[in-house]
């Protein structure tokens, strides 16, 4: 079947596209749990086979309804994509894996499939998003997306869950409309929605008005709906109150593919056509990046709540992954994008590890989790792995891009060097929010917590799996680097 | 000129319309406002020579919105609650934005200009090759039903994810309906005020039927499935206004309604797979027939149904599930 590897870059949207309405109409909640594992798992087949061709230095070009480039649309899988479609279905299986029983306890079973069918929506959006070579066409998947999350959101078990999720609709809706509009002004002025096309004509126009202002509002927008901090206000009760299995998918890949929007936009587009942008795009992200770190991860340090330290540790990592972009170096831009990798795989077994305390434990507090490593030795265990990866610890994956983001910001030398305080203090406080929990959980039970009642075993399972490919590509971390290489050649392509 | 005064006076009364909405403490004002300011704006897109835009903005955003609008406003109060701070803060936000927009304008081509890039880049190619590839008169239905399918597409899927999420928060899920079986007073509709029934019966039809014509005659004039989705919508939402909505459910039931949106977004996909099927690429219409014009007019016409029968099931969906909601308290 050599024709249909031609055809991957579009498989990848259609087929959880396609299923959406097909889950829709099954009635029974296991076949649509089903379904939506298989197409999921079809899905991230489908990222491995991209990526395996990406790595090989191929660049996917695909022409839906086989019309011509800035004509019709195209589909574009290069290194970059390819590695954000990894995340991104590989988020939805290890996820939906855990999710059968986690969303039993959550969600009414009568409407189990048009949850399923959303989360489908939000699969097959954020990778149309990534594999989109078309400015508009990004928008209508983030569109697709963004509804379909919200709707994931809503499905939490707390009523606290419909004004969190609110306040993630007014964002996300202005931070997209922000997009739109940025795209608006540039087909203005350049007739193209095409972002190559775009690349080329934007040329002669790039120091007019509405294309200053059109970069102003495609980042701030995209700013906003990747919660970069100041902009993060959305996310820590979105990811808090929803259900914990959406929490794992979103907090994986959903922030990232807005920032690689934001990344694809600024160094493609406006890089290298603006006089001085690269200044000014360091000037502007990198003190973002900094106040980041810094701020969210100390309102993590001081959080109660488990789930919103993580999502407050999330911030912090966006502004990790925005260092790194900022320095505008191949080395930072490297770390940058192995870090999006990486800190999915940190923070997805994070999630899923809390997911997995939830089958046994009621509490929702770091202080309430006495005793849960006595309860739960397995998933704590886990736990812990995975939180020595958030942290950057050698031999875990979330060191590899931090380290990248240092040696990169001693290039600069003494400026540099200053620069990486932050960062490493930022590392620091991770040290003491995750030792709060292992402390929490380690010490000695009250009540019934000391009988044994671990999670059922298909999520340990997955959680473990998760876990070991946090030290894999730790140690092995040639895949993410590869493609994040190859990623960063490309974005600073003049 | 006439038209520039017509259009700085259309303008200013945009203005006025929308500092009302935001100024108006009646939520009931607000929204009746809003369905004015949508009219007002499909004028404007009208004169501008939108017009397949203009009938989509009227039909949605001054005919469905409107009444789903109304509809959530009978679940809750329709007094806006007063906004605690921060007022001074969003309007500042908000005048800094328009500041920048009004900064971005500066620099633009003029309105009409035919050798603005937008005029110079894509759109020549489109009106070159349309008559060519496609052959149907409306060039903006080729754009969007075949040069750019795929964002159609996407579209199709935001409104069929809207579908869901409103089924998902509002209704049981069971694809029933929370409906009581006693006649209440909305579920019996204006049944006993003899002017809007009769009026009512007059127009649903002419409606529908008018919808229907959008559907198909969408390759020739303005029109297409969306517009057509949201009038049968209306006319379907007026006949269950009247007739109350018990009788529009006898007529099309959250079953047929659910089995319309899943049907219109397998169509759609559907087609686009016959493509790849048949050996090009995905949404590829020409390779349905032997005939690639044939097969780009077929192509057109089972999209375009596809759309129109998931918008309309879901605009109906929706609805029924804001009234099923606002009986059920």
């Amino acid at each position: 079947m050599s024709s249909l590897a031609t055809h991957l870059p579009v498989l990848q949207v259609v087929v959880p596209l396609l299923t959406a309405p097909l889950v829709f109409m099954l009635r029974q909640h296991g076949l649509a749990w089903a379904a939506t594992t298989a197409a999921s798992l079809c899905a991230f087949a489908v990222a491995i086979e991209l990526s395996t061709a990406a790595r090989g230095g191929a660049t996917l070009v695909y022409e839906v309804g086989a019309w011509p480039a800035p004509y019709g649309i195209e589909l574009v899988v290069d290194a970059f994509s390819a590695l954000l479609l990894l995340m991104v279905t590989g988020a939805s299986v290890f996820a939906l894996l855990i999710a059968r029983r986690s969303l039993e306890a959550e969600i009414p079973e009568q409407r189990l499939h048009l949850f399923y069918a959303a989360w489908l929506l939000a699969l097959a959006g954020l990778s149309g998003i990534v594999v989109a070579g078309d400015a508009f066409n990004i928008f209508v998947f983030m569109e697709i997306s963004a509804l379909a999350t919200y709707v994931l959101v809503a499905g939490g078990p707390r009523r606290q869950a419909l004004p969190a999720v609110f306040r993630y609709l007014v964002m996300g809706t202005i931070g997209a409309t922000f997009y739109l509009i940025g795209v608006g002004l540039i087909y203005m002025m350049t007739g193209t929605l095409n972002i190559a096309d775009m690349e080329m004509r934007i040329r002669d126009v790039s120091d007019l008005r509405p294309v200053l202002v059109a970069g102003g509002f495609i980042t701030v927008g995209l700013a906003l709906k990747a919660a970069v901090f100041p902009l993060h206000a959305w996310l820590p009760n979105a990811y808090t109150y929803a259900p914990n299995a959406v929490t794992v998918f979103i907090a994986a890949c959903s922030t990232k593919v807005s920032l690689y929007v934001l990344l694809r936009f600024d160094f493609v587009v406006f890089q290298g056509n603006q006089a001085g942008h690269v200044a000014q795009f360091a000037m502007f992200m990198l003190p973002l990046a900094i106040f980041a770190i810094v701020i969210a991860s100390i309102l993590a340090l001081r959080e109660a709540n488990l789930k919103r330290m993580l999502a407050y540790s999330s911030v912090a990592q966006i502004g990790y992954i925005l260092f790194g972009a900022g320095l505008v170096s191949a080395t930072g831009l490297t770390g940058g994008i192995a870090h999006m990798f990486n800190h999915a795989l940190a923070k997805g077994a994070l999630f899923l590890a809390v997911a997995c305390l939830a089958t046994s434990l009621s509490a929702t507090a770091v202080s309430d989790l006495a005793g849960a490593a006595r309860r739960m030795p397995f998933t704590m265990a886990a736990f812990v792995i995975a939180g020595l990866s958030l942290i950057g610890i050698p031999g875990t994956a979330g060191f590899i891009g931090k380290w990248f983001i240092v040696v990169a910001a001693l290039e600069h030398g003494v400026a540099g060097a200053l620069l990486i305080l932050p960062v490493l203090a930022g590392s620091l406080i991770a040290v003491l929010y995750i030792w709060r929990v292992v402390e929490s959980a380690y010490s000695s039970p009250a009540g019934d917590m000391a009988t044994r009642q671990e999670a059922p075993l298909p999520m340990l399972a997955t959680l473990w799996f998760v876990v070991l490919l946090n030290v894999y590509f730790g140690l092995q971390p040639s895949l993410p680097l590869d493609l994040a290489r190859s990623a960063a050649a490309r974005l600073l392509l003049p | 000129m006439v038209v520039i005064v017509f259009e700085i006076f259309l303008l200013t009364l945009l203005v006025i319309t929308a500092v009302g909405i935001v100024r108006s403490r009646d939520l009931f004002s607000a929204v009746m406002l809003l369905g004015l300011f949508s009219l007002q704006i499909a004028v404007i897109f009208f004169i501008l020579d939108a017009a397949d835009v203009a009938l989509t903005e009227a039909a949605v955003g001054a005919g469905v919105s409107t009444v789903l609008l109304l509809g959530a406003l009978a679940l809750t109060s329709d007094r806006e609650a007063r906004p605690k701070g921060r007022r001074l803060l969003a309007l500042g936000v908000a005048s800094i934005t328009a500041l920048i927009l009004i900064y971005a304008s500066f620099d633009q081509p003029r309105l009409g200009d035919p050798q603005a890039p937008v005029h110079q880049h894509v759109a020549p190619w489109y009106l070159e090759q349309t008559p060519k590839q496609i052959d149907v008169p409306n060039v903006v239905t080729a754009i969007l039903a075949s040069f750019r399918g795929y964002d159609t597409l996407g579209e199709l899927f935001v409104i069929f994810t809207a579908g869901i999420g409103v089924l998902f928060l509002l209704a049981d899920g069971s694809g029933r309906g929370a409906r009581s079986q006693l006649p209440s007073a909305e579920a019996q509709g204006l049944r006993h005020h003899l002017i809007p029934r009769v009026v009512g019966a007059l127009l649903v039809p002419f409606i529908v039927l008018f919808g229907l014509y959008v559907q198909f005659h969408g390759d020739f004039g303005p029109g297409g499935g969306f517009q057509a989705g949201a009038l049968v919508s209306a006319g379907v939402i007026l006949y269950a206004l009247i007739e109350g909505e018990a009788s529009a459910l006898r007529v099309l039931s959250f079953r047929a309604l659910a089995g319309m949106i899943a049907a219109g977004a397998l169509l759609y996909t559907g087609v686009g797979l016959a493509g790849i099927l048949r050996g090009s690429q995905f949404l590829d219409y020409s390779v349905l027939l032997a005939d690639p014009i044939a097969g780009q007019h077929l192509g057109i016409i089972l999209i375009e149904l596809g759309v129109g029968l998931t918008v309309t099931g879901v605009l109906l969906t929706i609805f029924h599930a804001f009234a099923a909601r606002a009986q059920k308290r």
